[in-house]
């Protein structure tokens, strides 16, 4: 292939590395001369939620296992990358430049695979749901018994900067740590995308749509399943090695249920059926988390919120979406979507408004009070003892969601008949 | 003896909640095939529920009235929810229900606070009924027992003696022929989603004033009522009971069993020192594993027998 049609298949990824990059700078305070701490944070968790979420996928969308203890797996990976980062420091025997100190994670992920997918393979679907939930919660509760290796509830503390490198860094610096970490980051999505392209990919897939016929074609969908969890560990293990390198302590929240529900929602959201859905689903997942829990405590509503959305009426997350209007684009007809679209998004927007002023009220009467804050909304100020913003939020609401209903049904036909005048062209099956 | 006697009874009272938790889940899980996070949250909306109306109008009619409000919550979930989701398949509704744990457990905090609240058992019931050994065991506990025992009965009853019990146990495992035969089974569906609900709910109203009612019971009880599910297999109300009661006698009696690995060993004379290898993993003691093991016994029974103790097909 010339290095014209790779770059025309595979834009994407280029354009993702630039933008990491390049969305620091934005951020850059000019007068001091340092990066933002805040943006760099943010976008270093959002690139090792992402790795994690892709490994997450390697399971759920690609061989259809649905895993509520994947967390173990990132948990683990983590827990080695501290111990390699102390060991490196305390003894001389041991020599590891630090820019392959993630890969300890991975083979803490590889070896906690090994086990843990031993166990869990052995059945799929449900039963392998309630396995790895099961897993879950024993990690998690042998991470507080046993100090040695977890360190208890005070985790394990660690010191990236080791003095040894291959390129002459320190690793001192928030930037410094950043950039390997997008490295890293970027060697572990297209190791993934590699591997959807591999035979066992091909089959994990089989195995996902109809794992009777796989067993016909004469492939043992255990072994498929088991190879590709220990694979999927492998990737969660660099995911949470680049965790220890960012935070320098590991504590057993790594491999709790939250940090596997985390994994689950920025899959699923993002859409689990394309392979560039769990990038943009940790992006979304971490923005709300860190974006809006500045602004509110509330937000773990208004993610359950689109999770409950997406799970009802866009199964296929948000890259499926977006990949529905493919063939209008290719028609060369988005424009004539541009008049319906505003005409839904407006009262999506009241019904949204109204959602939230409701949620923040709501939040702010039992808790907000409480903690003596004030509540404001888009500058407005709001007295949640008084009954007049409650009737006015509650309104838009519901008028919104009723005016919706009725400017859905017109946004259905124009794009039923946009689809179909596809599907006349022979743009669509 | 002493501690057995108590422990047992306690074990007993501890497994009956779990059971009245789980007798919905298993129902709902084995003919919908919806393994339901929300049922958990059911548990606590009712100990919650209870708590508010018992404020107003007292225990005895929150008994009655917080059930049916988390059983008609069920079958709003189930009407304009879980149907909707149904035809993209199976993971997708597992999902749904996740979501809505997800957002109960946030209204609850945004309704009734972050910390625990004053949700007491009912004076006429607070005294001790018996000593047995110097140990007074109270009123109340005999009372959720009794409560969970009438409920066992009533499922029992209306699941083989009643016309509706038998449609219902013909949808467990013909769902198709049930429908040919012109049942309805979606209103069945709903009708079992509501009651296993009301049942959790009626499990929080007994549960929550015995325990705790916090923000974070749903999430501390969900994993136990799945593994109670799981170990007593699908379609087996029988097996349900067993596992339940093994469960509440099994975390109960690691409560009192101060022993570990090396208490084991020194009876064969190893003694087991800090420096022996594995002495941590040697010395935890049984107290500190009872909340686990449940979860390896359903990692074990998962990975052996994956239909459970008693159960008709595999999970």
């Amino acid at each position: 292939m010339s290095p014209i049609t790779l770059l025309r298949r595979h834009w994407m990824w280029l354009a993702v590395l630039v933008l990491m990059f390049a969305i620091p700078f934005a951020f850059y305070d000019w007068s001091r001369g340092r990066h933002s701490g805040f943006a760099l944070t943010l976008m270093s968790q959002m690139a090792l939620m992402a790795v994690f979420a892709l490994s997450y996928n390697m399971l759920m969308g690609q061989a259809g296992l649905l895993s509520f203890g994947h967390a173990i797996l990132f948990g683990i990976g983590a827990y080695f990358t501290a111990h390699t980062l102390n060991f490196v420091k305390a003894n001389d025997i041991l020599w590891l430049p630090a820019e392959l100190i993630p890969l300890a994670g991975g083979v803490g992920g590889l070896l906690c695979g090994t086990l843990a997918g031993y166990v869990a393979t052995k059945q799929r679907a449900t039963a392998f749901a309630m396995i790895t939930l099961g897993l879950g919660e024993l990690f998690t509760a042998s991470a507080l018994m046993f100090m040695t290796f977890f360190g208890g509830e005070g985790g394990i503390t660690t010191n990236r900067v080791i003095g040894s490198s291959l390129f002459g860094f320190t690793y001192s610096s928030a930037w410094q740590v950043y950039c390997l970490l997008v490295v890293w980051a970027m060697i572990a999505a297209i190791l993934m995308y590699l591997q959807t392209q591999t035979p066992l990919g091909r089959i994990a897939n089989a195995a996902r749509d109809n794992y009777e016929r796989t067993q016909f074609v004469g492939y043992d969908p255990r072994v498929v399943r088991y190879w590709q969890f220990i694979l999927s560990g492998f990737f969660a293990g660099i995911a949470g090695g680049l965790y220890t390198l960012v935070y320098e302590i590991v504590t057993f929240d790594t491999l709790a249920a939250v940090q596997s529900a985390n994994g689950l929602l920025a899959a699923y959201i993002g859409g689990a059926a394309g392979f560039f859905g769990p990038v943009l689903g940790a992006v979304v997942v971490v923005g709300l988390q860190s974006g809006i829990s500045l602004y509110t405590s509330a937000w773990l509503v208004y993610i359950g919120v689109l999770f409950i959305v997406i799970v009802m009426y866009a199964p296929g997350g948000l890259i499926g979406i977006i990949g529905v209007h493919a063939p209008i684009v290719r028609m060369g007809r988005m424009r004539e979507l541009v008049v319906p679209y505003a005409r839904v998004l407006a009262p999506g927007a009241v019904m949204m408004l109204g959602f939230v002023t409701f949620v923040e009220l709501a939040n702010h009467l039992t808790i907000g009070a409480a903690r003596g804050k004030k509540l404001a909304l888009l500058g407005v100020p709001l007295d949640s003892s008084s009954l007049l913003p409650w009737i006015i939020g509650v309104a838009m609401m519901l008028g919104g969601a009723l005016w919706l209903r009725v400017e859905g049904r017109g946004f259905r036909l124009r794009w039923n008949a946009l689809i179909e005048d596809a599907k006349a062209r022979g743009i669509v099956a | 003896m002493e501690v057995f006697v108590v422990s047992l009874l306690n074990g007993l009272v501890y497994g009956m909640l779990l059971f009245m938790l789980a007798s919905g889940l298993t129902l709902i899980l084995s003919m919908m095939g919806v393994l339901n996070f929300a049922h958990a949250s059911a548990y606590m909306l009712g100990a919650y529920f209870a708590y508010t109306v018992s404020l107003y109008v007292g225990f005895w009619p929150a008994l009655i009235i917080a059930p049916l409000l988390c059983g008609l919550i069920g079958a709003g979930i189930e009407m304009y929810g879980l149907r909707q989701v149904h035809r993209h398949g199976h993971i997708p509704e597992l999902l749904f229900t996740f979501g809505v744990a997800l957002i109960i457990e946030k209204v609850v905090q945004m309704t009734w606070g972050l910390i625990p609240v004053p949700y007491r058992i009912p004076t006429e019931l607070d005294f001790p009924l018996f000593t047995i050994y110097g140990t007074q065991f109270p009123a109340y506990r005999a009372f959720m027992l009794l409560i969970s025992a009438l409920m066992f009965l009533i499922i029992w009853l209306g699941l083989t003696r009643t016309r509706i019990g038998l449609i219902v146990q013909a949808s467990l495992t013909h769902p198709d022929m049930v429908g040919a035969l012109g049942h309805n089974v979606p209103r069945v569906f709903t009708m079992v989603f509501a009651a296993g609900t009301a049942l959790a709910g009626l499990a929080g109203v007994i549960g929550g004033n015995y325990r705790v009612t916090d923000p974070g019971m749903a999430f501390s009880m969900g994993p136990i009522v799945f593994v109670v599910v799981i170990f007593g297999g699908l379609g087996s109300l029988t097996g349900c009971f067993i596992a339940a009661i093994m469960m509440g006698l099994i975390q109960t009696f690691a409560v009192v069993l101060d022993y570990s690995l090396a208490d084991l060993l020194e009876v064969f004379g190893v003694i087991v020192t800090k420096a022996t290898p594995g002495a941590e993993f040697l010395m935890v003691s049984l107290p500190r594993i009872g909340a686990l093991l449940p979860f390896i016994l359903l990692v074990l029974i998962l990975m052996l027998r994956p239909r459970g103790l008693m159960g008709t097909r595999d999970t």
